[in-house]
């Protein structure tokens, strides 16, 4: 990520307080306290059904806790559109019947980013998407599909970016584009908080290791080898 | 104003798409074209019998049209998970549903455009005496239709059974509607024609009352 992405950030955190999430009789986080400091790289790790999706899609605020606070320490205006978390989840979360620039320019738009076929096309040379900026995403691969879900996460310049499994679809070349680029992000003072099965290049950017099991915090660690090890324990 | 330009991007969008797909208006008027036609056929009506009954059939048609028109509306954004995309983006989500309003009761209007020639030949009806009141009259009752069903296929959406649940919920509520849409629209084509302001001002009233609690309860409709 270069170039507009390199605009300084204001720093920004995320503060979960006693977070609960009940979908009917099921309770898919329970008590979750977790405190992000701004510009930090955190791993989430867990199986399955542990509640990793859920509590990305809290922070994401596209899922109202059923008890508890979400807050982003440093924010001076939570209403500002850097402040809204970027989200990338398991689905692309694009039109298909848009092209790559349309989507982007879409969701520019609609959250009032400056010049936004500009900054459309700046993302597109980004992530490696420009020479096919006019066709349609139903016509993309699985990882060129996953490239542009990135670059819509990232349109509006967040200060707070959430993965979901970032490499799914990616090849190892894709996973090294992205480790690259989520580095480059996070450097620039960028929170990142991601869901992640096992070691690879991207887990590599994580200072911190986060394990939920049923919906609950069972691991944080910061130190390398106890980092590993949660990561490692999460993929098996 | 946000809500104005976020509205005016997303209906953009919605019309690209389904200009881009034309996945409801072919359903649509292939499927009001087959009915009028059938019933047409089938009953095959005196001009007296084609006044009294053809309104009806015409808002029966438009009915079943909407219903298949309002299904995809909010599931289509299922399929890549946009909607969350969308809710992420917009600082009010009543821009959503707006737009997604306006650009179903165009869709519908412009298949009810597309249809009155030919109900007017099919019937026997002279529709041109009374074309202004007639096209508000079809106004009103598609956005009446619209604003309930864009509301009811949020839910429907997110539920299981949805396939199910949008007619079952939608007709019960609209039947108010197009009792009296159906009842305006025979004054109108009567060869006495009688405009029936009551049932105009009732059309209007129900609009504005269905628009304000989408705009009050629609953050709680788009919720997983």
């Amino acid at each position: 990520m270069t170039a507009t992405t390199a605009t300084t950030l204001s720093p920004t955190g995320l503060r979960f307080e006693n977070i609960d999430k009940r979908y009917g009789g099921l309770l898919a986080l329970r008590r979750v306290s977790l405190e992000i400091a701004p510009g930090e790289c955190v791993a989430l790790a867990g199986r399955n059904g542990s509640g990793k999706t859920t509590l990305l899609r809290v922070a994401a605020r596209i899922v109202r806790p059923t008890a508890g606070k979400l807050s982003f320490p440093g924010a001076a205006n939570e209403a500002a559109t850097h402040h809204r978390p970027g989200y990338v989840g398991h689905s692309t979360m694009v039109y298909d019947e848009l092209s790559a620039q349309e989507n982007l320019i879409l969701f520019a738009k609609l959250q009032n980013v400056p010049q936004p076929e500009a900054r459309a096309e700046e993302l597109l040379r980004e992530v490696g998407l420009y020479e096919r900026r006019g066709s349609l995403v139903r016509t993309f691969s699985r990882g060129m599909r996953q490239r542009i879900a990135i670059a819509r996460a990232l349109v509006h310049r967040p200060s707070v970016l959430l993965f979901d499994e970032p490499a799914t679809g990616l090849d190892p070349l894709g996973i090294a584009w992205l480790a690259q680029s989520l580095g480059d992000v996070n450097r620039r003072g960028c929170t990142v908080l991601m869901s992640l099965h096992g070691e690879s290049e991207i887990s590599a950017l994580a200072t911190r290791a986060v394990r939920l099991d049923a919906g609950a915090v069972v691991g944080d660690t910061q130190t390398g080898a106890s980092l590993r090890s949660i990561l490692t324990f999460a993929g098996a | 104003m946000a809500l104005f330009s976020n509205t005016a991007t997303l209906l953009g969008k919605e019309l690209r798409t389904e200009f881009r797909s034309r996945e409801l208006l072919t359903t649509t008027v292939v499927f009001i074209l087959v009915v009028l036609i059938l019933f047409s056929f089938a009953i095959n009506p005196t001009s007296e019998e084609s006044r009294e009954y053809g309104p009806g059939l015409l808002w029966l048609a438009i009915l079943f049209a909407a219903s298949l028109m309002l299904q995809p509306c909010f599931l289509r954004e299922q399929g890549n998970d946009t909607l969350s995309s969308l809710r992420l983006a917009v600082d009010d989500p009543f821009a959503i549903f707006l737009a997604k309003l306006i650009a179903n009761t165009l869709f519908l209007l412009l298949t009810e455009l597309l249809m009155l020639p030919l109900f007017a030949a099919f019937y026997n009806i002279p529709i041109l005496p009374k074309l202004h009141y007639l096209l508000l009259v079809l106004f009103l009752g598609s956005f009446g239709i619209s604003v309930v069903g864009t509301a009811l296929s949020a839910i429907s959406a997110q539920a299981r059974m949805r396939e199910l649940l949008l007619p079952l919920l939608l007709l019960p509520l609209l039947t108010p509607v197009l009792v009296v849409s159906a009842t305006v629209s025979v004054s109108l084509l009567d060869r006495e024609p009688v405009i029936q302001w009551k049932g105009i001002a009732f059309l209007a009233v129900f609009d504005l009352v269905f628009l304000t609690a989408l705009w009050i309860f629609g953050e709680y409709l788009l919720e997983e």
